[in-house]
């Protein structure tokens, strides 16, 4: 199988039909212009997700990040099966998920809550998945020694799930989910109830069993932080809908919609006019001054003329006063925090960013408040944004 | 150095009369309720103990010689004429009658009773405890009348015969009433809300979301149920069944107005032994008896869900 996917992309451009093979194979998950309706015909119909798709990959570390209520633990529902989409489709490996009910469909789930059966020890736990798929007695009993160790939890197989402390009950919930070996787990919010250093720990634990089992992973977080460190892949959403899909990188540095650029880390986000543009890359007039190249986000065939363009404050840094072709302005702001600073210079038109300085070899402090800078960018540091 | 030993000395014994002093008070603040409980409990006891072992008085009550007649008369019987015994199983039969209408009664407050307490406990919290007085308000109204209520429902005449008449499913009335059917009827309409609250207590905290966990882990529904839902709402189940089967073992009521003379309990011999028939030591004994099969059938169960955690669990 693996060697006839290799020929196939190799010979992308001739064989279409042997690309569509391909893409069945390896998407996991598929969902086709999925909309969910919660009270559907009631007064209170709440659109939870809007005409969504999206394919993700097999053995793939994908991640759903957005705000609260933005549709991520229903996206989670439906593929499990707890919940049936209103409209569209859902396919797991090439095959329909519609009709299936959760107990049928090997997708497994770590849920925010753990939901660990407090009736039962921590390997009785365990085993129930595989117990439920009439694994012999031998089976299971291997298997859950498998998982157990790891999630390096051997030596509390025999407790009660109410005797664990927080970060073992997540590990046990990993476990149960792991143990019957699914095809996809699904993960809901399921370091939010960590605190910092044991999510850290946790966050380092999931990659590597991601890595181990080969299982693709889903992952939902409103933590931007966590999405960018664990993510193969990130899915942006908002209000129901997705608003970027891409790699960590892409996702930060090249935020296509405004909501993405403003949701993920510190961002400055400059008014302008789009002049000209080619495939890729635009050139715009910023309301500041001075004409920027920018990239252009996918869609970019019907853009305003009047555009938002965004750039990091890492990517900008201050200069003497009138280097030709940059933006000059007066620094407002001075933050200061070891490594760097970040400084807030405010122009002519009275727009601000804010630029992320490095700190000098020589320890002074090189800029006081009120000091007239101009600032330096590199290429390719400027995006357009849609709304 | 020797100060200090012989402080901490003159320390420790203080202490000891203080603690003596506090087992005093302590006792002394109970022997009221210690008392009450000899009075209205070891006294009785003793007292139906005494009776079982003497001989019947013509006219009721006891005549003060020892004998243990009382207990042989439960399984052998005395000729008439010469005296002789022979074996009976009379006593035994209602014994077994007793206690198989008892597991009836339990097992159908168990099969009514579960689901019940399963949808209130599923239901939003304001409408749990409207649910909730309803199961309690046959409690308002004396058993007795409940019982006569039910005998109305049963009889040749009742709701249920005339209603199936009339659609036409039968031509003749069935006789429901003065059968072990009814008493087992009886017993679980009479009993039912010691199975409900109980149960429902034991779900009341019940986390609906690890239904879904079981599902996510391939269970189907019914695994769901005997995997998940049954095991949690256990120690209810186990004190509802404890509360039912108790006092239906021992119900007087239910079997006289439903059961006709057919289907007599043991409540009903024993009443007849210190009625009509003037027997108290006999009546004293099978009391007695029936504490002891209670009692022996609660330590087995305790021996056996106590290994595994059964009643403490939860
Ligand atoms: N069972 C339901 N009935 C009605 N509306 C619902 C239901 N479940 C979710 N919603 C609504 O659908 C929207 C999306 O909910 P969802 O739980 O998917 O959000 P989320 O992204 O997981 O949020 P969070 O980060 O807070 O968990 C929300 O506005 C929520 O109020
Ligand atoms: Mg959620």
């Amino acid at each position: 199988m693996e060697q006839a996917i290799k020929i196939d992309t190799d010979n992308q451009q001739e064989n279409s039909a042997a690309i569509k093979i391909e893409k069945k194979i390896t998407a996991a998950i598929d969902i086709k212009n999925t909309t969910k309706v919660y009270g559907e015909n009631t007064a209170s119909a709440m659109v939870a997700l809007d005409e969504v798709s999206l394919t993700i990959n097999d053995n793939e570390f994908f991640t759903l990040l957005g705000p609260s209520g933005c549709g991520k633990t229903t996206l989670l529902r439906l593929i499990a099966g707890f919940e049936q989409p209103t409209k569209g489709e859902i396919m797991l490996f090439g095959s329909h998920l519609e009709g299936l009910p959760p107990h049928k469909r090997s997708v497994n789930t770590v849920f925010q809550q753990y939901s660990l059966f407090p009736h039962m020890t921590v390997a009785q736990n365990i085993a129930f998945g595989l117990e439920m798929l009439g694994k012999s007695k031998g089976e299971v009993n291997r298997s859950v020694s498998e998982v157990l160790a790891l999630v390096q939890m051997e030596h509390l197989a025999q407790r009660k799930t109410d005797q664990l402390s927080g970060g073992q009950q997540q590990r046990v919930a990993l476990a149960r989910a792991l143990a019957p070996h699914p095809k996809v787990l699904l993960l809901d919010e399921p370091l939010s109830a960590l605190d910092f250093k044991l999510r850290k720990e946790m966050q380092i634990e999931l990659k590597r069993l991601q890595n181990e089992t080969g299982i693709t992973f889903i992952f939902v977080t409103h933590d931007q932080e966590e999405a960018l460190t664990m993510s193969d892949r990130i899915a942006v959403l908002q209000d129901g809908h997705i608003m970027q899909v891409g790699t960590p990188h892409e996702i930060y540095n090249h935020p296509t919609r405004r909501f993405v650029a403003d949701f993920i880390g510190d961002i400055n986000i400059l008014e302008g006019e789009l002049i000209d543009k080619d495939k890729t890359h635009g050139k715009v007039k910023l309301a500041c001054g001075i004409e920027v190249e920018a990239s252009l986000p996918a869609q970019s065939e019907n853009l305003n003329k009047k555009v938002s363009v965004a750039v990091r404050p890492e990517q900008l840094s201050i200069g003497q006063v009138n280097e030709a072709g940059h933006l000059t302005g007066v620094i407002s702001n001075l933050i200061y925090f070891g490594s760097g600073s970040h400084i807030d210079v405010t122009f002519d038109n009275g727009e601000r960013v804010t630029v992320r300085q490095q700190s000098n070899n020589n320890g002074k402090q090189d800029f006081l408040i009120n000091d007239a800078v101009s600032i330096c960018f590199s290429a390719d540091s400027f995006q357009i944004l849609t709304d | 150095m020797t100060d200090l030993t012989v402080n901490n000395q003159t320390l420790s014994s203080s202490v000891q009369t203080q603690e003596q002093r506090q087992q005093k008070v302590r006792r002394l603040l109970l022997a009221p309720s210690l008392i009450t409980i000899l009075i209205i409990g070891v006294l009785p006891l003793s007292v139906v103990l005494v009776y079982s072992f003497l001989e019947p008085g013509a006219f009721g009550g006891v005549k003060w010689n020892f004998s243990t007649n009382a207990y042989v008369q439960l399984f052998f019987e005395a000729d008439i004429f010469d005296g002789s015994l022979s074996f009976t199983t009379a006593y035994l039969e209602i014994f077994w009658r007793s206690i198989s209408l008892a597991v009836m009664a339990t097992l159908g407050c168990v099969l009514v009773g579960f689901p019940t307490a399963y949808f209130i406990a599923t239901q939003p919290p304001e409408r749990r405890n409207i649910f909730l007085f309803l199961i309690t308000i046959p409690f308002w109204t004396n058993l007795l009348i409940r019982t006569y209520a039910m005998l109305l429902i049963l009889r040749d005449e009742g709701v249920i015969n005339i209603g199936l008449q009339n659609i036409g499913i039968i031509d003749q009335a069935i006789p429901l009433l003065y059968t072990e059917f009814a008493v087992s009827l009886g017993l679980i309409y009479s009993f039912l809300p010691f199975m409900v609250l109980p149960i429902y207590s034991s779900m009341e905290k019940f986390d609906f979301r690890l239904l879904e966990a079981g599902f996510d882990l391939y269970a189907n529904r019914l695994k769901v149920l005997w995997r998940i839902i049954i095991p949690i709402a256990k120690p209810g189940i186990a004190a509802g069944c404890i509360l039912v089967f108790i006092p239906s073992l021992g119900a007087y009521i239910t079997p006289e107005v439903l059961g006709g003379g057919k289907s007599m309990m043991i409540g009903n011999l024993i009443y007849s032994q210190f009625g009509a028939a003037r027997n108290w030591p006999f009546g004293a004994a099978i009391a007695l008896i029936l504490m002891a099969v209670v009692l022996i059938s609660l330590m087995v169960y305790m021996r056996r869900t106590g290994d595994k955690g059964g009643l403490s669990h939860g």
